[in-house]
């Protein structure tokens, strides 16, 4: 029989670190790279430690079935999806209904910021695929989806950047490992557009007391800041060089 | 694949138009304050083939909670305790656009915060739920059929498969050593329940945060945020239903609100939930 590890380790150590080593408040290493696929319209990828989500964009296009078009507005469709080797055991590859909920709640994010309106009848085709799922992988699939999109030319509000806040031993934590995300007491991921200070995307797996939830929204509001810098940072990099073509 | 919904209800402009203008007014169209749940009826053992149910009628809003269990084996990681699964089913009947088949999204996405509330509040005593332990558990099936939509349907949801829970019996058991001996026909131990849990949902529409949105409201909301709570008012779950978006402040605004509205949801849960021969804990 497989061995399971039934008893909850440690998840602050003695010095205040966390089990690989990083203070409540560091996030993991963070790369991000955009328009690395031909064939899409727009690409990204985006590593958070050992997670890596891979994310095309296609469109707007014609929509088929036509029926599902809308007259006044771009239809967004959305699939997050897991490779089945991407977790330790071989995950199903159909849809579970784990991916069915965070498609749509990250469709809803990144509706939030795209000017789907814009591109009435057509349809912008969003597909993510983690890579390696090692925590926080809906808010990294949301990062590239939102790169990929800007990737691929479509006007957007601002770009979408998210991190997961969670509580561990009693004390919040800024973007959650696997153990963090399976043992601690708390997982927020929240997702905002930086620019306008507006949050996309908030779920909460466990519980806080209304003070630890304030100071939760605060701790996600650093982190995502600097994530956002580094998104607009892989974009210019990326377009700066074709500038200097011309 | 998740796909920007087409037919979905269409509330006209003028409609939206009246609703602000009476919001504006401070009041809405039901003659409801910004933070009244509507009318609240929880109904237990509605249906009498459950081991527990409870049906909810929330303004417009029907929904039936049903509650089956049968013995299973643990999941490796928690031998020693039982499991439950949630399901919720937005029936064809409940609203005009609603299709026979498999749960779309939608109602994915309602089960799975149900499941969270329960869960994460540790609502559920699982470990009582275990029979043998490594071996033989109860799993306990919380179905939660919506009947009428008329909007916040996860609330009635929630508020359904708490009280069916606090209605329900497990059937009787005779264990001797590991055998496990299951008399159907009698009822056993109440499902072992530690404490209630809420579901408050707060719609954002224009600058208005609203209590219980019926369905135009939650219809031309901006986005909506529900979150659950326990009666100390810890927090065990959050979920943002829509694509419209918050400022950190609103998220700050719309807690204290959804905060102040689960007394009224706790008062009217414990009128059907704490029964003399019941084995309520308080």
């Amino acid at each position: 029989m497989l061995t399971l590890q039934v008893q909850k380790p440690k998840l602050i150590l003695e010095d205040g670190r966390r089990t690989d080593g990083r203070r409540p408040d560091e996030m993991r290493p963070i790369k991000m790279e955009v328009g690395i696929l031909k064939n899409a319209n727009g690409s990204a990828i985006v590593e958070m430690g050992k997670t890596k989500v891979l994310t095309a964009v296609y469109g707007p296009r014609e929509m088929h079935p036509r029926h599902l078009a809308l007259p006044d507005r771009a239809v967004m469709r959305v699939r997050y999806h897991m490779t089945p080797f991407s977790t330790d055991d071989r995950k199903n590859p159909s849809l579970s209904r784990r991916e069915i909920e965070i498609s749509k709640v990250i469709r809803e994010a990144l509706e939030a910021a795209v000017l789907a309106e814009t591109f009435p009848r057509t349809t912008i085709d969003v597909f993510s695929e983690v890579l390696q799922a090692d925590a926080g992988t809906r808010l990294v699939a949301l990062m590239s989806a939102s790169l990929a999109v800007a990737d691929a030319g479509i006007p957007m509000r601002d770009l979408i950047a998210g991190v997961a806040v969670g509580k561990a031993d009693g004390t919040l934590v800024l973007d959650l490992n696997e153990e963090e995300d399976m043992w601690g007491e708390a997982d927020m991921p929240i997702a905002m557009m930086p620019s306008l200070s507006q949050v996309t995307l908030l779920q909460l797996n466990g519980n806080f007391t209304p003070e630890e939830f304030r100071a939760a929204i605060q701790l996600a509001s650093k982190g995502i800041e600097e994530l956002y810098k580094l998104q607009k940072e892989t974009l210019t990099s990326k377009y700066s060089a074709y500038k200097e073509v011309n | 694949m998740s796909l920007t919904p087409s037919n979905y209800n269409i509330v006209p402009l003028i409609k939206r138009e009246g609703i602000l203008s009476v919001l504006e007014k401070g009041s809405r169209i039901d003659g409801r304050k910004f933070t009244d749940f509507r009318s609240l009826s929880i109904t237990q053992g509605y249906a009498k083939k459950a081991e527990g149910s409870a049906m909810v009628r929330l303004g417009d809003t029907a929904v039936l909670a049903g509650v089956k269990m049968k013995e299973d084996v643990p999941f490796p990681d928690t031998p020693d305790q039982g499991n439950f699964i949630v399901n919720v089913e937005l029936l064809p009947l409940a609203y005009e656009t609603f299709e026979p088949g498999p749960p779309d999204e939608n109602a994915v996405e309602l089960s799975r915060v149900v499941d969270r509330g329960l869960r994460d509040s540790k609502a559920i005593d699982l470990k009582r739920l275990c029979l043998v332990p490594g071996k033989k558990v109860w799993t306990i099936w919380i179905d939660i059929d919506v009947l009428d939509y008329g909007g916040n349907v996860l609330d009635a949801s929630m508020l359904a498969a708490v009280a069916a829970l606090y209605d329900a019996f497990l059937p009787k058991v005779e264990i001797n050593g590991e055998e496990v001996k299951i008399i159907k026909e009698e009822k056993g131990e109440r499902v072992p329940m530690n404490y209630p849990v809420v579901s408050v949902t707060v719609a954002k529409l224009d600058k208005f945060f609203l209590v219980d949105p019926e369905l135009e409201e939650e219809t031309i909301a901006d986005t909506r945020l529900s979150i659950s709570y326990l009666e100390d008012g810890r927090i065990v779950g959050i979920q943002k239903f829509g694509s419209g978006t918050l400022t950190t402040q609103e998220l700050d605004a719309v807690e204290s609100i959804a905060r102040a509205s689960t007394s009224r949801l706790f008062e009217e849960l414990k009128k059907v939930i704490t029964r003399p021969e019941g084995g309520v804990t308080q």
